[in-house]
């Protein structure tokens, strides 16, 4: 964040509206908090669809969640917890000045993010080679998901390509902003005094991590003990 | 009138005048506006916008009273009378009703009144603005090239199926703004938080800026809902996903109820700073503290938190359940006791107070008056019985039009008034300013209150055409509508006047007490030349002090 005016308190990184460096991390902070609050709302209308539909057809559910691959969808929850690790390692290596390994872990935190996205593309494209994409060309090839199950499956698979295209779509505005941070990290624009940027964006990705925890069950495991 | 010497000798220090640096004369040109950081600039570029989305949503309004004049639909195509209320609808409501107070005034307020320097995030404040734009460009487009026709509602599966008009554009529109509106709402609620200047606590707070606290978290809570809905109205027209469509499985009523759990406390967004404006001037203008100061304050908490749970009135007749319907109705009556406690203690705060009728007092009356009658309609249409019968009718129009027009409009209409001199440090002229809020609430009268009179007897709302019988009615409320566009127009006239040749206003014209009176008009760039020390509640006003005190407003025009 770059400042306009320096203030008599004098860190190079204080903006002119706040007295101190103290009360402009808070600030930050607070104002990420209020962020991630319009997240959880803005998943929230989603979540709310799917517990509406869920009700209302819980065996067309069951039965279209058995062609999600839990293997996939386990290896990426693995992925994700361990890149809320590095992420947070980051913040950690801020607060000791360790300027060389903020960049690792950022970078580590980044690569794990990709690794994600890799395998939900996989996944994708699974869903597309079965017919399985909402839309005109939606043919499940299941018995289970024939008829009127099918308009119900499709609701369910919206549903899916929703809420996990817009969890990815998070991923990726998040690694943008981790790209942002590496070259600042490296030039040593952090330490144990001025890390807000580091720590907000790590609040950022932890939310995003936590809505994949939700989203794995809901959507993944679903059917685990149907049929 | 004693006019130009009272006005002289109301400015605090003389020698200096408009000469002393203010956030208006510390920097020049376009790109100085555009790139600004200041809250106070961004307040202005604000106004602009949000006056132009008033005029565009005006001049549909004005087409609409137009057509309804005669019982035939003589003047447009039903296709285009459609239209016609649907844009008027979006525009009013999104790009006018909602941003209008929070984004000028609240802008140009919230860090005066704390005493801080700026938001606490100055440049996602610039941003807001830009987003709005945008926001309204997409809009802008869809209008352009013919309009929606779904009403301002969207109501699925017309809007995601059948209706054959621009509703993805007009749709994303609204999505972006309400980015808009969740940037100011999330700056407001930090600076609230994490901004106010030493000696400044909770109770010493400007009712204003409880009301805009409130106002922010509604915001924050509700705009992400819609924003998710409006993107599943806008997948579903794409791709046909059934997800609001009975004929492949999906539930159109669920879109209603993702749709009011915002957009019925939007209603609340609208008004909530209206209100918190009104106290502010009825404490000024009675010179005394507002009757039951916290109770005021907790009113507007307590507004926004029911204002989440009575989103289900308005789908009393769509299938609701008797039990759901029932627990809807309750609550949405419980609203009307915060409601009538702000009524009732402003109404306390004026009595034995030194009430002087100046322009900003004159809404804020006005205000009052039109509120309760927009409020009790109110606890009447949450009652089943009479909902099932007036619904999507006038009535219910009426109800609406009296709380966001003769609530929200009047409520932003006193608060400009009443900061103008703040906000530009001149005065506009007092005759004319007076005659533009008598119209406005003459006018406003005169359209609305026969529209409760057709909803009763059943004219239904957004039809083009209606029985003859209905006429009469119909004809005072358009000549209503002509009278409160006089009234509207007056102001945009003399506030630009009044920039080039109205006279200084000195720092403190009102004699007011709040802490955004204790800083020059207009104030420098930094608000304050050094961070104020807060020692007392923001409405220390004693009655007597209004003897010494002369109309300040007295300033002609030519």
């Amino acid at each position: 964040m770059a400042s306009t005016t320096i203030d008599t308190h004098h860190h190079p990184r204080l903006q002119h509206q706040f007295d101190s460096l103290e009360q402009q991390k808070e600030s930050s902070t607070l104002g990420m908090w209020m962020f991630l609050v319009t997240e959880i709302m803005f998943f929230g209308g989603l979540f709310t669809a799917y517990v509406v539909y869920r009700t209302k057809y819980p065996h067309v559910f069951a039965a279209a969640s058995h062609h999600l691959d839990v293997t996939l969808g386990g290896l990426n929850t693995a992925v994700l917890i361990g890149s809320s690790l590095t992420m947070a390692l980051s913040i950690w290596a801020a607060q000791v000045n360790k300027r060389k390994l903020i960049v690792i872990f950022l970078i580590a935190t980044m690569a794990l993010g990709t690794v994600f996205l890799g395998v939900k593309a996989k996944e994708y494209s699974d869903k597309f080679t079965h017919h399985l994409v909402p839309g005109a060309h939606f043919a499940p090839e299941d018995p289970h998901l024939q008829g009127v199950a099918q308009d119900q499956a499709q609701i369910f698979f919206s549903l899916y390509f929703m809420m996990t295209g817009l969890h990815a779509l998070h991923m990726i505005i998040g690694l943008g902003i981790l790209a942002a941070l590496i070259r600042p990290s490296w030039k040593g624009r952090f330490d144990a005094l001025y890390h807000t940027p580091l720590e907000c964006t790590g609040l950022y990705w932890h939310f995003v991590d936590i809505v994949w925890i939700f989203l794995f069950p809901l959507l993944y495991l679903l059917g685990a003990h149907a049929h | 009138m004693n006019t130009t010497t009272t006005a002289e000798s109301l400015v605090a220090s003389p020698e200096t005048g408009h000469e002393r640096p203010n956030y208006l004369n510390a920097t020049y040109g376009l790109r100085s506006w555009l790139l600004t950081k200041d809250h106070k600039r961004i307040a202005i570029l604000y106004l602009i916008s949000v006056t132009a989305f008033f005029a565009l949503g005006s001049l549909f309004a004005f087409l609409i009273r137009l057509e309804l004049l005669t019982p035939e639909g003589d003047m447009f195509q039903p296709d285009t009378y459609n239209r016609l209320f649907t844009m008027h609808g979006i525009v009013m409501v999104f790009f006018f009703l909602i941003p209008a107070i929070p984004a000028v005034l609240g802008n140009f307020l919230v860090p005066l009144m704390i005493g801080a320097k700026d938001l606490a995030f100055p440049r996602i404040n610039l941003a807001s603005w830009y987003v709005y734009n945008l926001g309204g460009l997409f809009t802008l487009w869809s209008i352009v090239h013919g309009g929606v026709d779904t009403g301002w509602t969207f109501y699925t599966p017309y809007s995601t199926h059948y209706s054959n008009t621009y509703v993805i554009s007009a749709a994303l529109g609204i999505f972006i703004t309400g980015f808009s509106s969740i940037f100011t709402g999330l700056n407001f609620i930090v600076t609230i938080h994490r901004m106010r200047a030493p000696g400044m606590t909770w109770f010493r707070l400007p009712l204003f800026i409880w009301s805009h606290y409130a106002t922010s978290l509604i915001i924050v809570l509700g705009t992400p809902v819609v924003a998710i809905t409006l993107l599943m109205v806008a997948a579903e027209r794409v791709l046909h996903l059934g997800l609001f469509d009975p004929a492949l499985g999906g539930d159109p009523v669920l879109f209603q109820h993702l749709f009011w759990f915002y957009s019925h406390p939007a209603v609340y967004i609208m008004i909530l700073p209206a209100m918190g404006v009104i106290s502010e001037l009825v404490a000024a203008f009675a010179r005394k503290p507002v009757f039951g100061y916290k109770v005021v304050a907790f009113a507007s908490i307590a507004i926004a938190v029911l204002g989440f749970l009575v989103w289900g009135h308005h789908m009393f007749v769509a299938g609701e359940s008797a039990y759901a319907a029932t627990v809807f109705s309750v609550l949405s009556m419980l609203v009307a006791i915060p409601s009538a406690v702000k009524v009732f203690n402003w109404t306390a705060t004026l009595y034995q107070g030194s009430v002087s009728l100046q322009t900003p007092m004159l809404y804020a009356l006005g205000f009052i008056g039109l509120f309760t009658l927009g409020g009790l309609t109110g606890v009447m249409v949450a009652t089943l019985g009479i909902d099932v019968h007036v619904h999507d009718t006038y009535f219910i129009v009426a109800h609406f039009h009296y709380i966001m027009v003769g609530g929200t409009i009047m409520g932003y209409m006193g608060g400009l008034h009443y900061w103008w001199p703040k906000i530009s440090g001149k005065l506009y002229p007092a005759f004319l300013s007076r005659l533009a809020a008598l119209l406005i609430f003459c006018g406003f009268n005169l359209t609305f209150f026969p529209q409760f009179i057709l909803g009763y007897l059943g004219m239904p709302r957004r039809y083009w055409a209606y029985p003859p019988e209905f006429q009469v009615l119909n004809v005072l409320s358009t000549a209503g509508a002509s009278i409160l566009g006089v009234g509207y127009v007056l102001p945009l006239f003399y506030f630009i006047w009044s920039m080039r040749y109205g006279k200084n206003s000195g720092d403190n014209p009102w004699g007011a007490v709040g802490l955004e009176w204790d800083t020059p008009s207009p104030p420098p760039t930094e608000n304050f030349y050094t961070t104020p020390v807060v020692t007392h509640g923001p409405y220390e006003y004693t009655v007597k002090e209004v003897h010494d005190r002369t109309s300040p407003t007295e300033a002609r025009v030519g």
